[in-house]
């Protein structure tokens, strides 16, 4: 039994496919900007911060990165709402993808600030820095550096594992591609497509986050 | 309607959970074997070996895993198969898993010194031979504290395949969760339950990789 | 007749040619001593006369047979010539003896009782028979180094390249590897050294090769190149020593 390949349901269907785009793009950067804030804030906690919040740091971090993401998604949209949190589709997918980039990269700044050398703190505080400083020049911008690869390579995941939150009725790609394949019963096809399209935007954004790279921290990490 | 209580809900999740460990198992032993596949067509041998392989890891590390699940669903079914959810599941994590388990292990095969190559092959031996006396015994031993660590990866793709209908942890949580209206509780227990599975390998990868790095440190 | 016969060979590294036309004969039990600033190409030269590179141009003939890049050859030629490293580069999880006894099982086919009794008489030419079941990081530099030697020896080659094998020890432990190395130069082993020891290239070696950016600049016995040496790069680099 031969299968007819059929791509002309494409153009009509492109309107819903740029909306799918255009949501799951707008989900990674903001997942991504404020995810690393966090993981920013946590990673600093965890390695620097006051001894009482390490605890609370440190079960947040487990919990997310021991869990599937779709489960902290559920949890997040259906579950909070019976403690009377209630929130938006969108909402629900944005905060679960900052609350699940922020454990994640928590933990690979962490492994960066804890490679600082040793000497370095010795320097800055030798050169009369304020502790915010000393831990913005001397700690975090080369401990970011440092792990900028896996930083990166940890937002990609993120994106990828985003595919998710159409379970939640979020219009992103996947939502895009379920409701266009509900209607042309052409599912292989329309999967193809967008795995494609998940292909070129996972490509695009680890170009982007090279290139930011570059951008950021011109030269190279001293040792 | 009926009353259903904690131990109700925590039963029916508990009898779910078997499926996830059973597929996580199958998937992970199955892309170990793909994965040391990959691995070998990667390292060694002619340059389309290595494009092909380097090309499919690249596709499934650059894709949904959910896509690759509605792809395996879906595009079985083009060759007039029957598809079951259990079995789209199997294939799409074995093929899923093989492609970063075999990233990981090339990881470590580069990371064997490159003065062991020279030193085996100065003695005369060849490829294959280097290869099973003394590349593969020190990098297997570099390589099980990542293993581990990506076997919580494993399970946590198992609860992707509840979206294509296979009845395990967190369908059974979406099926619960309808018939008790108690997402709060009965999320919760899912995470746990989750969390109680994965913890302890995320841990064992931990240890490992200290142990590890400890030795290292004595040379 | 030479034993290795090395005639113009040139090799480059992209734009860099490292290798300008390198034409060395060496007589079997001779003791040769390559010296010569960081750069200067002898690293390369020795690593071509075991196939670890490839040349671009010229040839190497060892004990008759021409040298081609080809696996069986490659291997053929390994089994003539060993070689030391500057780092040792023991297989570290085999034990001393386990190291000694691989190459001779796996490439050799050697049975392991034969292959057992051969490595425990090596260890015990290099003074090591009592550290046999050690693994590498229970042994000092100089110990491990030793073990290399012996693990090149048991396969019986004909000419042993030495790259530098105590650049990377400690002074104290020098003695012990260069007293190894100076028994072997006595029983009539072939025996090829980039090294920095002088003292030792004075007291040993039966000719001395100077080479500089890529060529060979000087060569001849340990008494005329060290006391009279005739180009200004050389009397630099003594000057330096």
């Amino acid at each position: 039994m031969t299968y007819h390949f059929d791509f002309g349901w494409l153009i009509d269907s492109l309107p819903v496919l740029l909306k799918g785009i255009r949501i799951t793009v707008q989900l990674i950067l903001i997942g991504a900007v404020f995810g690393v804030a966090l993981g920013i804030a946590c990673a600093w906690v965890r390695a620097l911060g006051p001894k009482w919040l390490r605890p609370v740091v440190a079960t947040y971090v487990e919990l997310i990165r021991n869990t599937p993401f779709l489960i902290q998604l559920f949890f997040i949209f259906f579950g909070l709402p019976s403690l009377g949190i209630r929130m938006t589709e969108l909402t629900a997918a944005n905060l679960a993808m900052i609350v699940n980039l922020g454990a994640y990269s928590c933990e690979i700044i962490r492994a960066g600030i804890q490679a600082t050398p040793r000497g370095q703190f010795e320097a800055g505080a030798s050169l009369a820095m304020t502790p915010f400083q000393a831990f913005w020049h001397v700690v975090l911008v080369p401990a970011l550096q440092r792990i900028w690869p896996a930083l990166s390579s940890q937002i990609v995941i993120v994106m990828l594992g985003s595919a998710v939150v159409s379970q939640i009725a979020a219009e992103d790609l996947t939502f895009a591609a379920n409701f266009i394949q509900s209607r042309n019963f052409r599912a292989f096809e329309t999967y193809i497509v967008s795995t494609l399209i998940y292909l070129a935007l996972a490509i695009l954004l680890r170009q982007l986050l090279a290139g930011l790279g570059w951008m950021l921290f011109p030269r190279k990490a001293s040792r | 309607m009926t009353e259903f209580s904690f131990w109700d809900i925590l039963r029916n999740l508990l009898l779910a959970a078997r499926w996830t460990v059973l597929l996580s198992l199958v998937s992970f032993i199955g892309g170990g074997i793909v994965g040391a596949a990959l691995l070998f067509l990667r390292i060694g041998g002619r340059r389309w070996m290595r494009l092909l392989s380097r090309g499919y890891i690249q596709l499934f590390q650059g894709t949904p895993l959910l896509m690759q699940l509605f792809l395996a669903f879906f595009g079985l079914g083009l060759f007039g198969i029957d598809v079951p959810a259990w079995l789209a599941a199997c294939v799409a994590l074995i093929l899923w898993t093989a492609a970063f388990l075999a990233e990981i292990w090339r990881g470590c095969v580069e990371s064997v010194a490159k003065g062991q190559w020279e030193a085996s092959a100065s003695l005369g031996m060849g490829y294959l031979q280097q290869m099973r006396y003394v590349i593969l015994p020190q990098a297997l031993k570099v390589a099980v504290p990542p293993t581990v660590g990506f076997s919580v990866q494993v399970v946590k793709g198992t609860a992707l395949t509840s979206i294509i209908g296979f009845v395990e942890l967190s369908k059974a949580g979406s099926i619960v969760t309808n018939a008790t209206f108690q997402p709060f509780t009965v999320y919760g227990l899912v995470a746990l339950i989750y969390f109680a599975l994965c913890w302890p390998l995320s841990k064992s990868s931990q240890l490992l990789e200290r142990k590890l790095n400890v030795a290292h440190r004595n040379h | 007749m030479s034993l290795i016969a090395i005639t113009e060979v040139k090799k480059r590294f992209g734009d860099n040619e490292v290798l300008k036309g390198i034409s060395i004969d060496i007589a079997p039990g001779e003791v040769v001593a390559i010296i010569g600033k960081s750069g200067s190409g002898k690293s390369t030269l020795l690593r071509c006369i075991n196939g670890l590179e490839t040349i671009d141009e010229g040839s190497i003939v060892v004990a008759g047979a021409q040298f081609l890049p080809d696996e069986t050859h490659l291997k053929a030629l390994r089994l003539k010539v060993g070689m030391i490293f500057q780092q040792f580069n023991l297989f570290p999880h085999l034990t001393a003896g386990g190291n000694v006894m691989l190459s001779q099982m796996v490439v050799k086919k050697t049975p392991k009782k034969d292959a057992e009794a051969v490595a425990r008489k090596m260890l015990d030419r290099v003074g090591l028979a009592h550290k046999f079941d050690a693994l590498p990081d229970e042994l000092s530099g100089g110990q491990q180094q030793r073990v290399a030697i012996a693990r090149a020896l048991a396969m019986q080659p004909i000419a042993l390249l030495c790259d530098e094998i105590t650049s990377a020890l400690d002074p104290e432990l020098v003695a012990e590897v260069l007293a190894v190395v100076k028994e072997l130069a006595a029983e009539g082993m072939t025996l090829v050294m980039v090294t920095h020891e002088m003292r030792f290239a004075r007291d040993v070696c039966s000719r001395v090769v100077f080479m500089h950016q890529g060529r060979v600049h000087e060569i001849g016995a340990p008494e005329d190149v060290f006391a009279n040496p005739r180009t200004p790069e050389l009397r630099q680099f003594l000057g330096v020593q």
